[in-house]
């Protein structure tokens, strides 16, 4: 468990950073909290020549409020996300989410950035972003484009980020008032990755569900949107014969593949409980 | 201080010792980062060693090729098979009378497998040559389940003993079949069994896990070309063993030979056996001239040194309608993987299995056990627990629960009709044992009371039917187990090691100040001896434990001893303090008297002193007398102050203990929730309360790992899965339950001071606690045995087979 040799660069600033990928456009590699990619490194299993560190660009790093969004800098630890002043209120899914990944000493380092740009299907923050219609912005030698992150994971490990590309931030929409959410998210103990996880938001009107989005983490080589079982909510009931339909057209689409977690039809069948947890979970909260 | 006035009280408090919560004094250094362990050690001009290991399971190799790696600047030499055969070091002797390949030449037999250790001048450029040793390998069908490694199609694994139809332990029945070993009487059991009322049998798996200590195996060996002498510091429970092996290895001289253990992070079984790393830093340090270091990392950790249990027992219980057992017979397929490397005493292939008889009084038994090889890493070791102990406790503990479910009878009242009563100790047991003292009946009937038992089984009831109704989804378990253990190995007559017998040794010396200076033939990995065996001579010399110094791991000034595990230290060890102490305190009283000008025998011994028989006003102080034999000996008498014993134990010693654990499982995740865990120990005379509940706490926590999760599986081409702590589980403070301790106290009739050793109990009885508690939680949907381990997913799998699936 001894990396590879690398080279270690510290920009300080965006255009420094973009200059450094554009001067190693193939064995150039974005480091955050590395709480993903040395432990790859050190199984041999990625082996960049050049380390590009985030850490020193304070453009980075930050949360702000823009008009009706949310805008998280790429390397704002996922610590910072549960210990900041506004966002637990006001977004209370991030934090919720957050506090589910690792431990803590995990999270002091890990960004959301590194969570989201690394396209390891475990990462719990994907399927979030993907619940809350979340768009990034990527920054790159050939200028500034954004990219939904619906639209952003394509395969295991294998995303929309083009080589060179850096992720500078995170715009996530304010969620609406009097809105219900929950994590749910089984994993076999703190410092595990899902065996099956749902985001969910959702909103009541008239005692009928109004919106619903369904995010699943870890269930197939993306993380998935769970629309069709979104879609057959709406205007429902909020009760467990709803749920309990939705969970199986979650069960659908689902693709998990067998690890020390469990086997498929384990992990299948953890995908619709976790996501009827989620919903009666994030049901009661409007309630509550 | 005025040693006149002070009461019995103050003057017992300030000696700390037998039965006082004693800070443990290790603790200063290790709470404070500053232990010295082998990774810390840096001497000057240092390399370091890596291995290149084996992608296959099971493999021929057709060429070895280091030049790639050995042109790699920093690297000194690359260390194959063919470099080692010269020095007929290739293959080592194991502990089980088998050999083991240091480094693979012809064959691999496990994935993982060391075939060429580069060395280096960085521990970098060592991991980057590795990678560019190039080996062609043939594949060859991997083994790796034990039930089918006697087919007659099944591949042959160890060619170089093919033809031998005799092993270490006897006939071997087929190229893969190691040894079998039975004990007790086939015939009566047999008969027993066909005229039983009532019988069971089940197959009882035990999987494979790992000891998986917090710091892996390492070391670092220095030679020294010029004085001949060979210094080896490492992760060695036994260092004095080590040092004995490594000079009929290599030849050279056991006194010019220095085997040091320093501070060891965990051992758990894992570090007793040698290692083909301990052997490789050996030569590599002869040939480079210079001091080798080799540190395993996880991965290597979990997936090539020890594992420990892969028993599949099947056993079977003969018994009277109204749940009396009569006969026990259990046949065992142990899987001992690519080398038999188990760490058992010489005589003893399939360890203390033997002790599966547990609690009960079964008038008659019978026990076979069948080893074979398969494509797995070798080891075998006792994790945490004396020699196949926890196997035997998990096989009896179990079947006994299914025996009471097949009859209706309550799993305590089971337990309750067929212990072995008090009166009956010393107890011979029908599989040759003679348990040393126990009560039984006493220790159960008080963990029944202090989780109120009845009221449990009452709230389970309603559970059971209101989850028949569907108003919850959860279900409710309690597990009991009552286990005994067989420690302390062990008496010469039937322990040894490689020929040496299993004694254990103290030798103490009494400064003139009355400080004090003892070392001991074990070695502590985390268990606190330098704690609790000073409290034993505070107890015995009366001499406050702070004024003790306990030195352990250092061959050239411990006396010799046979090594910490199968918690051995106290019953051995700690008795061997105990009798050196009354060797030194029979000087002290010549020395009392002689001072107080009274006849030795008018002198008697109180606390901290000696005082003329009744006259507790004339007295001398252990202080008083320690710089007497110092400055003024009586005429006749040898100066100084010390003693050295060497102990035989005359018997092993049986703690036990009354387990009972509370769960409630989700069907729905199959997620189970340890609602509650009582665990009563008796492991005799308690020396440090505190360091008891600590080692209960910690083993505690392996048994809930192992029952709960723990596994090192193989897929079916001999990939090792789950090596990393990404799998392989560890419970983190979050997941480990609430752990509440009892105790009862039954002292050992044969030890010096009572004491039965304590550190493996919680492991051999947690885990048939927590997978009773499972099966019980099943058992009213018609489960029998659920097998181990109970992650999430198999017990999901129970709930779906059992058709609690909605
Ligand atoms: C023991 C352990 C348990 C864990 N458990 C969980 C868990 O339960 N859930 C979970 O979600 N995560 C888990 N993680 C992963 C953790 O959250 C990581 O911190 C996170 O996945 C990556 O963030 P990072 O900042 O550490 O990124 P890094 O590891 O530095 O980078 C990850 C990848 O993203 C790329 N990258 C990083 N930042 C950028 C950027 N701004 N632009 C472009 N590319 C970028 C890197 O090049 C790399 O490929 C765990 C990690 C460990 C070690």
């Amino acid at each position: 468990m001894i990396p590879g040799p690398f080279a270690y660069h510290r920009p300080q600033s965006l255009a420094e950073a973009v200059a450094l990928f554009a001067a190693h456009p193939e064995d150039g590699r974005a480091l955050a909290g590395g709480h993903s990619l040395i432990p790859m490194m050190k199984l041999r299993l990625a082996t960049p020549e050049h380390l590009i560190d985030l850490g020193g660009i304070a453009a980075l790093k930050g949360i702000r409020r823009e008009g009706e969004t949310w805008v998280i800098g790429a390397t704002t630890t996922q610590a910072a996300l549960i210990g900041h002043e506004a966002l637990p209120a006001g977004l209370p899914i991030i934090g919720e989410t957050a506090r589910q990944i690792a431990d803590p000493q995990i999270r002091y380092c890990g960004t959301l950035g590194g969570n989201v740009a690394n396209g390891d299907p475990g990462n719990d923050m994907p399927a979030l972003m993907m619940c809350l219609d979340a768009v990034y912005h990527l920054a790159g030698a050939k200028g500034e484009r954004r990219v939904k992150a619906r639209d952003f994971y394509l395969g295991a490990y294998v995303t929309a980020l083009a080589a060179g590309e850096i992720l500078t931030a995170i715009q996530i929409p304010a969620a609406p008032p009097g809105h219900g959410h929950a994590y749910e998210k089984l994993k076999r103990k703190i410092g595990d990755y899902a065996t099956a996880a749902a985001a969910v938001m959702l909103t009541l009107e008239a005692g009928r569900i109004a919106t619903c989005a369904i995010g699943l983490t870890n269930l197939a080589p993306t993380p998935l949107l769970a629309e069709a079982a979104a879609a057959m909510l709406i205007g429902e009931t909020p009760d467990e014969r709803a749920f309990a339909a939705a969970a199986r057209a979650v069960e659908a689409i689902v693709a998990p593949t067998a690890d020390g977690r469990g086997p498929v039809e384990y992990r299948t069948k953890m995908a619709g409980v976790m996501t009827r947890r989620a919903l009666a979970r994030a049901v009661a909260r409007i309630g509550a | 201080m005025n040693e006149m006035s002070e009461t019995r009280e103050v003057r017992e408090a300030r000696l700390q010792g037998l039965g006082c919560k004693r800070k443990r004094v290790e603790d200063v250094r290790f709470t404070q980062g500053k232990g010295k362990y082998v990774d810390d050690l840096k001497l000057p001009g240092m390399l370091y060693g890596d291995f290149h290991r084996s992608p296959y399971g099971h493999a021929r190799i057709k060429r070895i090729d280091t030049s790639k790696a050995k042109a790699v600047p920093g690297v000194l030499a690359v260390l194959t098979a063919e470099d080692l055969k010269p020095l007929k070091l290739d293959w080592m002797p194991t502990l089980a009378g088998d050999v083991q390949a240091v480094l693979a030449g012809d064959k691999v037999l496990f994935q993982n497998q060391e075939i060429a250790f580069i060395v280096a001048t960085e521990r970098y450029i060592a991991a980057d040559a590795a990678d560019l040793v190039e080996v062609e390998y043939e594949a060859l069908p991997a083994l790796v389940d034990p039930f089918k490694a006697m087919a007659e199609d099944a591949p042959i694994l160890r060619e170089d003993i093919k033809d031998k139809t005799t092993g270490a332990h006897g006939e071997r029945k087929h190229p893969n079949h190691i040894f079998t070993w039975e004990i007790g009487d086939r015939e009566a059991t047999d008969l027993a069994f066909r005229e039983a009322e009532v019988t069971i049998k089940e197959l009882i798996s035990y999987q494979r896990v790992h000891p998986c200590p917090l710091e892996t195996c390492q070391s670092v060996a220095s030679f020294d070309k010029i004085k001949g002498e060979l210094t080896v510091w490492g992760t060695f429970q036994a260092p004095h063993v080590v040092r004995t092996v490594a000079a009929i290895l290599s030849g050279i001289p056991e006194h010019k030979i220095h085997v040091i253990a320093p501070d060891i992070g965990g051992g758990f079984g894992n570090k007793v056996g040698v290692y083909p790393g301990y052997v490789c830093a050996i030569v590599a340090s002869i040939v480079t001239g210079r001091p080798v270091k080799w540190v395993e990392d996880r991965i290597e950790n979990l997936s090539t040194t020890a594992f420990a249990r892969d028993y599949h027992m099947t056993a079977e219980i003969a018994a009277t309608r109204e749940g009396r057992v009569k006969a026990l017979r259990v046949h065992v397929l142990a899987d001992h993987g690519a080398f038999d490397a188990c760490a058992d005493p010489s005589k003893w292939p399939a360890g203390f299995f033997n002790i599966v008889t547990g609690s009960y009084d079964f008038p008659i038994a019978h026990v076979a056990v069948d080893g074979v090889y398969t494509n797995k890493a070798p080891g075998g070791v006792a994790y945490r627990c004396s020699f196949r102990v926890t196997e035997a406790a998990y096989c009896i503990e179990r079947a006994m629960d299914i025996l009471a479910h097949k009859l209706g009878i309550d799993p305590a009242e089971i337990r309750m009709r067929n212990f072995i009563r008090r009166e009956q100790f010393p107890y011979h047991s029908a599989l040759g044992w003679e348990y040393d003292s126990g009560d039984y009946h006493t220790a159960l009937q008080k963990a029944l009371d202090a989780v109120g038992y009845s009221a449990l089984r009452a709230e389970q009831t309603a559970r059971r039917e209101a989850f028949r109704r569907g108003e919850t989804r959860e279900i409710m378990g309690i597990g009991i187990a009552f286990f005994t253990e067989i420690v302390g190995a062990g008496p010469a007559k039937n322990c040894d090691i490689l020929g040496i017998a299993m004694f254990d040794s103290a030798e103490i010396r009494i400064h003139p100040t009355g400080a004090v200076i003892a070392r001991m033939g074990t070695k502590s990995q985390g268990q606190g001896h330098e704690t609790t065996y000073a409290q034993i001579i505070a107890s015995e010399l009366g001499i406050p434990a702070d004024d003790v110094m306990i030195e352990e791991g250092n061959t050239d000034t411990a006396p010799y001893g046979l090594g910490t595990y199968g918690s051995r230290s106290t019953p051995t060890a700690g008795a061997a303090t105990a009798m050196a102490c009354r060797k030194i305190k029979a000087k002290a009283q010549m020395i009392a008297a002689h001072l107080l000008e009274v006849h030795h025998d008018d002198v008697e011994f109180d606390i901290d002193r000696f005082r003329v028989k009744g006259m507790p006003e004339r007295f001398k102080t252990m202080k008083d007398i320690a710089w007497t034999a110092y400055s003024a000996p009586p005429p006749g008498l040898e100066p100084g102050l010390e003693a050295v014993n060497y102990y035989d134990p005359p018997n092993m010693t049986y703690p036990f203990g009354a387990y009972i654990c509370v769960m409630d499982i989700d069907v729905d995740t199959g997620v189970a929730k340890i609602r509650r865990f009582y665990a009563l120990d008796d492991c005799g005379t308690r020396i440090n309360p505190m360091i008891i509940e600590g080692q209960v706490h910690g083993g505690l926590t392996e048994a809930f790992a192992i029952a709960m999760g723990q596994e090192i599986a193989y897929d079916e081409i001999g990939n090792v899965k789950g090596a990393s702590f990404l799998d392989f589980f560890l419970p983190t403070a979050v997941e480990t339950p609430k752990w509440e301790t009892d105790f009862t106290v039954t002292p050992s009739p044969h030890h010096p001071i009572g004491a039965k050793g304590v550190g493996e109990s919680p492991n051999v009885g947690g885990v048939p606690a927590f997978s009773n508690a499972v099966n019980d939680a099943f058992a009213f949907l018609g489960a029998t045995h659920i097998q181990m381990p109970h992650d999430a997913w198999r017990l999901w799998q129970a709930a779906e087979a059992l058709g609690a699936q909605g």
